[in-house]
């Protein structure tokens, strides 16, 4: 049994985990002073679905756990129980063991059981606590009363419902019901309780039930949830990401074949050639949906990993005394699957960063004449083909003098007159940390450096900006997606390389004049403006046709940090470049983002323009000053 | 080109001392390497060349979708004449969860043999380290060395692998 039981077990992780995280969501969302009932179903519904998996499995430390908590938010669904503060952070703290306890069963690891049976007496005693105030409550009702009244709405309700299964009294099919079902479970073990807060307190059960108002309204009103959930549900499938992942690579092949096939077609002649290219005319058009179709599959809302935040946010401020308003903006915005993974990390890091380091104490602010509970924004928009997600707090800023203080004290190596952004990115070096304690939040000193590793490593890029006293801002720069990108293909002697679509400013064909040396480099003036020149055959190691940039083609590029000319024999067009890896079989290779195969099925590069403006801001921006 | 290879490896398991090899020259010497990192073997095609790469590494091919390093062994190993024709062979290996390939002069054959037949190898007189030596045997009055290609493709010296993409990757 447990053999065959165990192929479901991953499912049931992966279920468990969305709904542990819906139901923390959830709890961070809920306004203790007006409880939206709907909120408190949905989490008891999580609560219950876990419950019931675990259960199925013999997962005993999750069951336990949930059942107890279940319980808890059952009477608070029902009334009998107020929400308050105290209670919201115990059901996060609990989903948090409920988390630990998962991924202990997901690995195999042993269970943390002294946790575990302390959560549980927690819960319980806060369950006994209620119990008993509700058995109070239920001695005051009377019992005469309470059962004909009780009989009377069972019997009702069997004929408003038609969908309720045969026995609403089990707890077990109830939860999908919502409110609905809720009056007739009299009959369990808590139930006695009921009947007070139902007739009186709950507005959709009772409406539902008043045997006055016999009309269709009100199942109406039940139902939509119900069948909307469902529909929900029934609309999505889980795919292994692997299947995924094979996908978008045959669908590179695929479009590969296609381009290849469109040159052979191109030089046909004949009758036929002409019926020939508009079928793969046609040929094309579709396997670009079919590719972005494709592609759209690995695109989910940057949501996934914004919605970690609130939870973050709301915890750090209460350890650190600071209060903080999290304002997320652009959470539909989406990217690609794997970067959203490969962005939790980074992310977390300088969320932490900024309430910690940036985001003042509130009596600190209020002295700065700032309202007392800080503000940290976090955004996500498309501009042009990259993704910016922005951190953006309204606390102190980062702080020049201290910077360069804790740079020299480290022996960060720091750049002649630095400017403000040179100051900003020393942030970033190896064993950097300005905290004034080190605390169990951030400061150990290990962390900008990894962000920015992280960031450069799924090719984007992070800038900040700060203002003294008003506060800090990171923007990360990533691109839409690692696997196919926009790019100009340009020769260099027999070679073909591909410039990126996003770093091309323009292309120029200089007259010599324009050309000026200065120090031995040149330098090419468009419109008033010099910009350095990176002779592309020199950097590639490759036998040019031209070594004079009049006779060639200037491709004006732009890194985050800076522009340049790169010198190249010709233009070849623009064309989509599936993104090979060159690490997989070799090794990275510095100005290169990786190869591409062309349509005759020859390789041909990627240039990475931002490690190129490196080589250029060696030999000749010092100049441009 | 692709000779398949899986012809003659079957029988492998008919005697569970017996490895299978092939066997190929470079300049005047015979090597061999084991049959079972042997991806394919193909003719020498025209590659990309990668900036800043040592002269043996030839640069990266289309293989099938993949982007493969071509390595010409005889230019590392000072070997034979390294000319480039229709006769020039490339060795398609999968070997560390790679692919690469291995510019070689010729394939001769697939070469089984016994443990008891494979004796240690030279510390001297041959091209490669003897690091990347698995031993030697004698087929019909012919040396054969056979190369550890494991060791020889991941060595630093060949610089094949990048040793911070293992690293960096946690």
């Amino acid at each position: 049994m447990s053999v065959d039981m165990s192929q479901f077990h991953q499912v049931f992780f992966d279920e468990s985990q969305e709904h542990l995280d819906e139901m923390e969501q959830l709890l961070m969302a809920i306004d203790i002073t007006a409880v939206d009932d709907e909120q408190l179903n949905s989490i008891f519904r999580a609560a219950h679905s876990i419950k019931g998996g675990s259960g199925i499995f013999g997962f005993d430390h999750l069951a336990q756990v949930t059942h107890i908590m279940e319980s808890l938010l059952d009477l608070a669904r029902k009334h009998l129980l107020q929400l308050d503060r105290e209670l919201v952070d115990e059901f996060l703290i609990t989903s948090d063991v409920l988390k630990a306890i998962l991924a202990a069963y997901r690995s195999d690891a042993p269970q943390d059981t002294a946790l575990i049976s302390q959560t549980k007496l927690k819960l319980q005693s806060l369950l006994d606590k209620h119990d008993s105030v509700i058995a109070k409550q239920e001695a005051e009702q009377g019992f005469g009363l309470f059962e004909q009244a009780a009989n009377n709405k069972a019997d009702e309700d069997f004929g408003f419902f038609t969908d309720v299964p045969s026995k609403p009294a089990d707890e077990e099919d109830s939860f999908g019901f919502f409110d609905s079902p809720a009056p007739l479970k009299v009959s369990q073990d808590d139930g006695f309780g009921l009947f007070e807060p139902v007739t009186d307190n709950s507005p959709v059960p009772t409406t539902d039930v008043n045997p006055k108002t016999p009309d269709i309204e009100p199942m109406n009103k039940a139902r939509p949830p119900t069948a909307a959930a469902k529909s929900v549900e029934s609309a999505t499938i889980r795919v292994d990401t692997g299947k995924v992942d094979n996908l978008v690579n045959m669908v590179g092949e695929l479009v590969i074949t296609q381009s290849m096939l469109s040159l052979v077609g191109a030089q046909l002649e004949g009758p036929l050639a002409e019926k020939l290219q508009s079928a793969l005319l046609e040929l094309d058009r579709n396997t670009r949906e079919i590719q972005d179709a494709v592609m759209s599959i690995r695109m989910l809302p940057i949501s996934f990993v914004f919605n970690r935040f609130p939870r973050l946010v709301r915890d750090l401020s209460t350890k650190l005394g600071k209060e903080i308003d999290l304002l997320i903006e652009g959470g539909n915005t989406e990217i690609d699957k794997s970067l959203i993974e490969k962005l939790a990390d980074p992310l977390t890091h300088l969320v932490r960063n900024s309430i910690d380091h940036g985001v003042e104490l509130p009596a600190k602010r209020l002295a700065a004449g700032k309202n007392p509970s800080g503000r940290v924004i976090l955004k996500a928009q498309h501009r042009g083909g990259n993704i910016q997600i922005s951190i953006i707090d309204d606390g102190a800023g980062l702080n020049r003098e201290r910077i360069l203080q804790k740079a020299a004290d480290n022996h960060i190596e720091i750049p002649a007159n630095p400017t403000d952004q040179d100051i900003w990115q020393l942030v970033f070096a190896p064993g950097f940390s300005t905290a004034e304690a080190v605390t169990d939040v951030s400061g150990r000193g290990v962390g900008m450096d990894v962000v920015k590793r992280n960031i450069t490593d799924l090719g984007g890029s992070v800038e900040i900006d700060s203002r003294d006293g008003l506060g800090a801002s990171f923007h990360i720069y990533l691109p839409l997606t690692l696997a196919i990108l926009d790019g100009m293909g340009v020769s260099v002697g027999g070679s073909v390389f591909i410039i990126p679509l996003v770093n091309i400013i323009e292309s120029i064909q200089p007259k010599p004049e324009q050309i000026k040396t200065v120090q031995g480099s040149a330098l090419l003036k468009v419109r008033g403006e010099y910009w350095p020149l990176l002779n592309l055959y020199e950097v590639m190691g490759v036998q040019p046709h031209f070594t004079t940039p009049a006779e060639g083609i200037i491709v004006l590029v732009e890194s985050n940090q800076h522009r340049f000319g790169l010198f190249v024999d010709a233009l070849e067009g623009q064309q989509q470049a599936v993104i090979k890896s060159l690490e997989k079989h070799y090794k990275k290779v510095n100005g290169l983002a990786g190869a591409t195969i062309m349509g005759d099925g020859s390789v041909a590069l990627i240039l990475d323009i931002e490690s190129l403006a490196r080589l250029v801001s060696h030999t000749s921006a010092k100049e441009m000053v | 080109m692709n000779h398949a290879t899986k012809d003659n490896a079957k029988g492998v398991n008919s005697d569970s001392e017996m490895f299978e090899f092939l066997s190929f020259v470079l300049g005047n010497e015979h090597y061999a390497l084991d049959i079972m990192k042997v991806k394919e073997i193909r003719g020498y095609e025209a590659v990309t060349k990668i900036a800043n790469a040592p002269p043996y590494i030839k640069g990266v091919l289309n293989l099938r979708g993949d982007v493969v390093p071509i390595v010409d062994l005889r230019i590392k190993f000072a070997i034979g004449e390294a000319k480039y024709n229709e006769f020039t062979i490339v060795i398609m290996l999968n070997v560390l969860g790679r692919i690469v390939g291995i510019v070689v002069d010729a394939v001769s054959d697939v070469v089984r043999l016994a443990a008891t037949e494979i004796m240690p190898p030279p510390e001297f007189g041959v091209a490669f380290d003897s690091k990347y030596l698995q031993g030697l045997a004698t087929v019909e009055e012919r040396m054969l060395i056979l190369v550890n290609i494991e060791a020889l493709i991941g060595s630093d010296e060949l610089g094949l692998v990048d040793a911070n993409t293992t690293t960096s990757q946690g």
